[in-house]
């Protein structure tokens, strides 16, 4: 267990290190750091000392270590779009990201999985077909067309609920939230639904998918020939067995709702990280593109890792201990 | 299940005489002849992409010619509605541009960029796959690391990155010409991994095969028994995974442009279109948004549709 | 009263193609604590006829034709739930693969005591008790630690007694067990084997058993039902089958299996192969390949004769004698 654990670590670190490099390569590469610093007069006496102070004219490991050291701290230098601390910037907008992307990610799974189970269970059924086709759909509406609509009957032609920004907010410390305020909260309806849907139709998609295959095994087979009730059978055998892998692929799912924020807070303009990150990419603020970068392979390295410890608890044929028998296998 | 109890040629017919006659009366072609969904998706996959090659000759209007746009025209609505004009069915924009003939030009580029992502994606993905499954040790290590770490993230958010760098990197003048090749080069990088996996697969399970070892022991070169060996069996899948990527790429593509990433806006795709027309969507002027945006959908749904299709008639589990 | 009796069952498979009659008028009957095997070819409709027996026909596949009657009553035709009761309480049933019999995610106690639970008034306490007895019974060694066990934990032979302690742990009466062996090896097939036979001797249930083994057949069986393209050849107390097989498959049967010892020659094989669902010949389906086929057998599907001490589905038996009888 502990082997297993110390090996995933490695692994995250590694990835970071990539991650970090390609976020130093950005920095150092694209375009001159130094030009977005001085004005157009600056001597080039000037600039060659601004570099030497900078210490831009270090071997390249050195200026990596230190690159690294102070990405560790979330120190990325100013933005060059807004000439501010880019971690504070960041810092303000996560809280709209992260609360968005959590109702989304509820609605996705509160709604997926149920709708999932019950297409899987009731194969042939009519509501399960309806179902199914109505979620082809889904995946194959973009994002942002799926944002567009829903401001079209939702805002446009019915005003029930507001198709841009976060309403007003309530300060909790360093956290503000949107989520105490009914305005808020209508605020956050059109955007939340816009960012799950997707989502949703394909948690929706794989539990089916996953339920099917687990009932055609033999174990279902022959808890059935053991007359086991049907809700044993469906419920307390082939769900579990169905979850084992779909909670490993709807953790990943799910994180990536936080990178597809970017186009539904560019639909509904959310002040949250992603429009941020799209406002530094269309004016190549390179700062801000490899912190979110950065923090974005944090993200996903830290999900990647729970998911796998998720499953190390949940699949018992993981946990091989010493002295037993033959392997495992399915 | 109870069916496997048979053996697994037991419904199977002996197949008649005759190339032709055979692909008809294969399950392939069977099943797509029984499902009326497929069909109609094939259809509408059809119609569009033909119209789309056939634009420049079938649109009512060249939306690029700026002589012949009129500002007066700007803002009419579709044709059938009050205050239409029969010479835009599907209205026109802010500009007096045409709305179909934007839409066919646009599907255009959308179709342009899908296709040559994908065609992108796969080459590079086959060929990592093949190197990485028939040569394995260090070259397999490297490959299915990269893989690995590409996996973890969203492919939209490397596209992301990739048109974002490049952007960066190149000089300002060069961004509207080379947009359209950083866009394809963009997704195509995000979607290799599928296929790199499938491939490695195919080719590590058929490098074991005795008929190949017996080819390397005769010298027969490596490239000609990659591509005349493992590479056929592996194609079934690569296809599959080619179409439902297609939907992909095209979705993808979409969302870039409407970003402002994407396409530049001399060639705009259905993307570009749509993000266009959002600005008009409060003002009452919904068509210049939603039409594109439909068409869009409608790609989309039928090629996933036939990807499907393929998918479920290729699987040999399910026959 | 026999206590299972199938009476001219067909099962039809609807195909893109047609329908196709993958068992086609099969009828036998097995008494109480007896054990009937049913040995064929793969794809003869062994197995299929088991899972109708239990009820556990997966559409496409329905029953078309004919009845099941267990104890008197017809089971065929019973709803969902009221077949949920007898399976596994009356009927119990064994696969072939005792890997994938068993579910990874619970252990071995747990599918146990929820099997037993399900069909006794027992407490939980009490079932887990009757667990560890069971494994006890099947030959698992510590079985109050190893009821705690997972199935990957055991090997395929551990596994397969497992398998049996779930099939038998209600007390069925007549079990009905799908190639039980097959995937084992030789060496622990005997063992298993061995094992069902004496607790089914012991618990006085009736077996169906499955198999393309003629020689577990020899060993276990008390009556032998030979299927051939989803029909019984020959039907029979088994040494009167063996010794004297009447119908001329049955007669192939027995002479391509080797014998240790005695003259070497060549294996002698019948020639052909088992006919596809879709190709059944007319009249028998097995004259194509028989040596003794004539001009009837091309015409007419054989009706079950008596030849001695068996019935054979061959027209060579319609002697003069037998029509009378």
């Amino acid at each position: 267990m502990i082997a297993f654990i110390v090996q995933r670590l490695v692994q995250s670190v590694i990835v970071m290190l990539t991650v970090a490099f390609v976020a130093f390569a950005l920095f150092n590469f694209v375009g001159d750091p130094i030009a977005n610093v001085v004005g157009q007069d600056t001597s080039l006496e000037d600039r060659a000392k601004l570099r030497e102070s900078l210490g831009l004219n270090d071997p390249f490991v050195v200026q990596f270590a230190r690159f690294v050291g102070r990405a560790a701290q979330g120190e990325f230098g100013l933005s060059y779009q807004h000439a501010r601390p880019v971690d504070e910037l960041i810092l303000e907008r996560m809280p709209a990201t992260l609360e968005l992307s959590f109702v989304a990610a509820l609605l996705a799974l509160l709604i997926g999985v149920p709708m999932g189970v019950y297409t899987g269970l009731h194969r042939r059924g009519s509501l399960s077909r309806l179902l199914m086709t109505v979620s082809l759909i889904g995946v194959s509406l973009p994002t942002f067309l799926i944002g567009i609509l829903l401001i079209l009957v939702f805002s446009v032609q019915l005003g029930w609920l507001p198709s841009f920004g976060r309403g007003p907010t309530v300060d909790l410390g360093w956290w503000q939230t949107g989520l105490l305020t009914s305005e808020g909260l209508k605020a956050l309806i059109l955007p939340a639904v816009t960012l799950g849907l997707f989502q949703m139709t394909l948690i929706m998609r794989l539990v089916r998918a996953e339920m099917l295959e687990v009932l055609r095994t033999d174990y279902i087979k022959f808890a059935r020939a053991r007359g086991l009730t049907n809700r044993a059978v469906n419920f307390g055998h082939a769900l579990k067995n169905t979850m084992v892998p779909v909670i490993t692929i709807t953790g990943l799912q799910l994180g990536s709702i936080i990178a597809f924020s970017i186009i539904t807070e560019t639909v509904f303009q959310w002040p949250g990280m992603g429009l941020l990150f799209i406002q530094a990419v269309l004016f190549a603020d390179i700062p801000v593109m490899a912190a979110y970068l950065v923090l974005m392979a944090f993200f996903f390295v830290v999900i990647n890792l729970i998911v796998d410890l998720l499953y190390y608890v949940v699949d018992p044929r993981l946990r091989i201990d010493r002295g037993t028998a033959a392997g495992h296998g399915h | 299940m109870a069916i496997d109890a048979l053996p697994p040629d037991a419904t199977a017919r002996p197949r008649p005489a005759g190339r032709f006659r055979r692909l008809i009366d294969s399950e392939l072609a069977w099943s797509f002849r029984h499902s009326p969904a497929t069909i109609a998706a094939a259809v509408v996959t059809l119609v569009l992409v033909l119209s789309a090659l056939l634009a420049p000759w079938i649109a009512p209007q060249d939306p690029f010619d700026l002589a012949t746009l009129d500002l007066f025209d700007a803002f009419t609505p579709p044709a059938w509605t009050e205050g239409g004009d029969p010479r835009f069915l599907l209205g026109a924009d802010d500009q007096g541009r045409d709305v179909l003939s934007a839409i066919l030009h646009g599907m255009r580029v959308s179709l342009f960029v899908g296709f040559t992502s994908v065609l992108f994606a796969a080459v590079v993905g086959v060929t990592l796959g093949l190197l990485a499954g028939y040569l394995g040790g260090w070259v397999d290590s490297v490959i299915m690391r990269m893989a690995d770490v590409q996996l973890s993230f969203p492919a939209i958010l490397i596209a992301l990155l990739i048109d974002g760098v490049a952007r960066s990197v190149l000089p300002r003048d060069l961004h509207a010409d080379t947009a359209l090749y950083v866009v394809v080069l963009a997704i195509g990088l995000s979607y290799w991994v599928q296929y790199a996996r499938t491939v490695r697969g195919s080719a590590l399970v058929e490098r074991s095969k005795d008929y190949v070892q017996a080819a390397r022991v005769i010298g027969v070169h490596p490239l000609r028994i990659l591509a005349h060996h493992i590479l056929p069996n592996a194609i079934g899948p690569v296809l599959v995974i080619a179409t439902i990527n297609l939907a992909l790429a095209i979705i993808t593509e979409a969302t870039l442009s409407f970003l402002g990433l994407g396409v530049p806006p001399t060639q705009p795709s259905l993307g570009t279109l749509i993000r266009v027309g959002n600005d008009f969507l409060f003002s009452g002027e919904w068509w210049i948004t939603i039409f594109p945006g439909i068409a869009l959908v409608a790609l989309a749904l039928s090629v996933n549709l036939l990807g499907d299709w393929l998918r479920d008639a290729l699987n040999p589990k399910l026959r | 009263m026999p206590l299972l009796e199938v009476q001219d069952l067909r099962i039809e498979l609807p195909t893109r193609r047609g329908t196709l009659a993958a068992v086609d008028g099969v009828s036998f009957a097995i008494e109480p604590g007896k054990v009937l095997g049913v040995v064929g070819e793969s794809g003869a409709g062994k197995s299929l006829t088991g899972t109708a027996v239990i009820g556990l026909l997966e559409p496409p596949l329905r029953i078309a034709g004919g009845r099941i009657l267990f104890d008197g009553r017809r089971i065929d035709n019973l709803p969902y739930e009221q077949m949920r009761r007898i399976r596994g309480r009356e009927i119990g049933a064994i696969f072939q693969d005792p890997l994938t019999s068993l579910n990874p995610l619970y252990t071995v106690g747990r599918q146990l005591t929820e099997t037993i639970l399900t069909h006794t008034e027992m407490t939980p306490t009490q079932a887990r008790r009757r667990a560890v007895e069971l494994l006890g019974e099947v030959g698992i060694p510590s079985p109050e630690q190893r009821v705690d066990a997972y199935p990957h934990q055991f090997s395929g032979g551990m596994r397969q007694r497992v398998v049996i302690a779930l099939a038998l742990c209600v007390n069925p009466r007549l079990v009905i067990a799908d190639e039980p062996t097959t995937a084992l090896d030789v060496s622990i097939q005997a063992q298993i084997i061995a094992l069902l036979k004496r607790l089914c001797r012991e618990h006085g249930t009736a077996v169906m058993l499955v198999t393309h083994d003629m020689g577990v057949i020899a060993e276990t069986a008390d009556d032998v039902a030979v299927m051939y393209a989803g029909r019984i050849a020959e039907i029979g107390p088994v040494r009167d089958v063996v010794k004297n097989p009447g119908h001329p498959y049955t007669a192939g049967l027995m002479a391509s299996i080797p014998a240790i010892g005695g003259p070497r020659d060549r294996l002698r094989q019948i020639d052909g192969s088992m006919p596809r669902l879709f190709e059944i010949p007319q009249g028998c389906a097995f004259h194509p390949r028989c040596p003794h086929a004539f001009a009837r057998c091309t015409a007419e599907r054989p009706e079950a004769l008596p030849t001695g001490r068996t019935l054979a589905a061959c027209w060579l038996h319609d002697t003069p004698e037998a029509v009378d009888a």
